[in-house]
């Protein structure tokens, strides 16, 4: 195919999540003889990348970056942006509302579309391609609340879904004839049987299963510890390091003042070591344990029961007394031997 | 030629990714770069990139949890 104003091959720039539906839909329109690229938004949300390399149990699979698999499975390029400090306006001012969690997915899809178009004009590219199914997810694909998508992002005529084109009108590409419509699909629902099919047809056996979805902003129990961030702060605001300790470890908050963020285990301590030199944190000399973190201000009356909670999460859980160093930014490290917190008393309701 | 080192210590995937492609915009085919990082993803991640994108792995190296990605820059 070719383009007949500039005479060139058509250059198209595909949605690239990591999933089975976006390598596809790059697939055929690749198939085509269109010279497609791909571009990945990390938002800071993402649920591979920083989880898959934090937590040493979750090292029995390979720790890859499943969108540069992709991209290498299917030989393009992959354009990986930073979308960290854009995309806090789509989390924080969503303006076609959240799904069951704090998903603004159809503001999500609106901003990476239209961050899509940005890149494209600005590489002269001609369209976008996104791995859209209709009627797949209830926030943002269905076939009413699609077509905002290229309302929002103004990308009417050059938004092209190939996996379900045939539920909406021609675009601008199928028009030129860079893309045959007749090779694209009219795929609609949650069921997978058709994407797992041409996944077997094509030869991709080791794609990412969709297992609980691509973004933390889905979980019901991370969004409850943004939540808890925002009302603690008084503020809905938040930095990189905030959405990435939301992820790591046991989250308690026993007081209003102050949030432990508790080690599950090695892999996370050492991540929550990069921490140290920032934030108050504890850790027991007598007995093995975890790094705890503490978000917040962590005034001297709240010693004792930080520490307590600590030694609780310690080896020395079961021990008469445990011995907690607390270290505070700028001060003197201050030593307490205390008995372990129970387990009657760790509240319920401190636990995020 | 030029070479560059970035620190991408303390990040976790896909920032190392991030920073090389960023580092290697402002670079020239033939230019190399080290990687710093202690995200033992990068050492799957930044070779897969360098891949798909024509550069170079040079070497990998890993002391004291800190691991050298060296890159020899392709077409840009």
């Amino acid at each position: 195919m070719i383009n007949a104003m500039t005479n060139t091959q058509p250059k198209a720039i595909a949605l690239i999540s990591g999933g089975l539906d976006s390598m596809l839909a790059a697939k055929l329109i690749q198939d085509q003889g269109v010279h497609v690229e791909g571009i990945n938004f990390f938002t800071g949300f993402c649920v591979e990348g920083h989880t898959h390399a934090i937590r040493r149990k979750q090292h029995n699979k390979p720790r890859r970056n499943n969108a540069l698999w992709v991209a290498e499975t299917l030989g393009i390029k992959l354009h990986i942006i930073d979308v960290v400090e854009t995309y806090k306006d789509v989390v924080i001012n969503s303006k076609h509302g959240y799904g069951a969690a704090m998903n603004p997915c159809l503001d999500c899809k609106v901003f990476m579309v239209k961050n899509a178009k940005d890149w494209m004009q600005k590489h002269d590219f001609d369209f976008i391609i996104t791995g859209e199914v209709v009627g797949q997810r209830p926030m943002s694909q269905t076939k009413n609340r699609m077509p905002i998508v290229e309302r929002r992002s103004e990308t009417q005529d050059i938004l092209l879904r190939p996996l379900c084109a045939h539920h909406f009108p021609e675009t601008r590409p199928e028009r030129e004839g860079w893309v045959d419509r007749d090779t694209l699909l009219n795929l609609s629902g949650r069921g997978r049987s058709s994407q797992i099919a041409m996944a077997k047809e094509y030869g991709y056996d080791d794609y990412a299963q969709p297992a609980g979805g691509c973004c933390f902003l889905t979980d019901k129990t991370y969004s409850r510890k943004l939540t808890d961030l925002w009302l603690s702060r008084g503020e809905r605001k938040y930095e990189l390091d905030d959405i990435m300790l939301l992820k790591v470890g046991r989250h308690l908050r026993p007081r209003s003042n102050f949030k432990m963020i508790i080690a599950r285990e090695e892999g996370e301590t050492n991540f929550l070591t990069g921490y140290k030199k920032r934030y108050t944190h504890l850790f027991s000399t007598s007995h093995g344990g975890p790094l705890v973190l503490i978000d917040g201000q962590l005034h001297e009356d709240d010693f004792a029961l930080a520490a307590e909670i600590t030694a609780r999460f310690s080896q020395g859980k079961n021990a008469p007394v445990v011995t907690i160093d607390i270290c505070q930014k700028d001060k003197a490290v201050q030593t307490l031997s205390v008995t372990p917190c129970s387990e009657n008393n760790i509240q319920k309701d401190w636990c995020l | 030629m030029s070479h560059v080192v970035i620190d991408t210590k303390n990040l976790l995937c896909p920032m190392p990714v991030i920073r090389t492609q960023d580092a290697i915009s402002n670079l020239q085919s033939g230019d190399t770069l080290s990687v710093l990082t202690t995200d033992p993803g990068s050492k799957i991640d930044i070779p897969t990139w360098c891949r798909i994108n024509h550069h170079s792995v040079l070497a990998i190296e890993e002391h004291d949890h800190v691991i050298t990605i060296s890159i020899k820059v392709g077409e840009v």
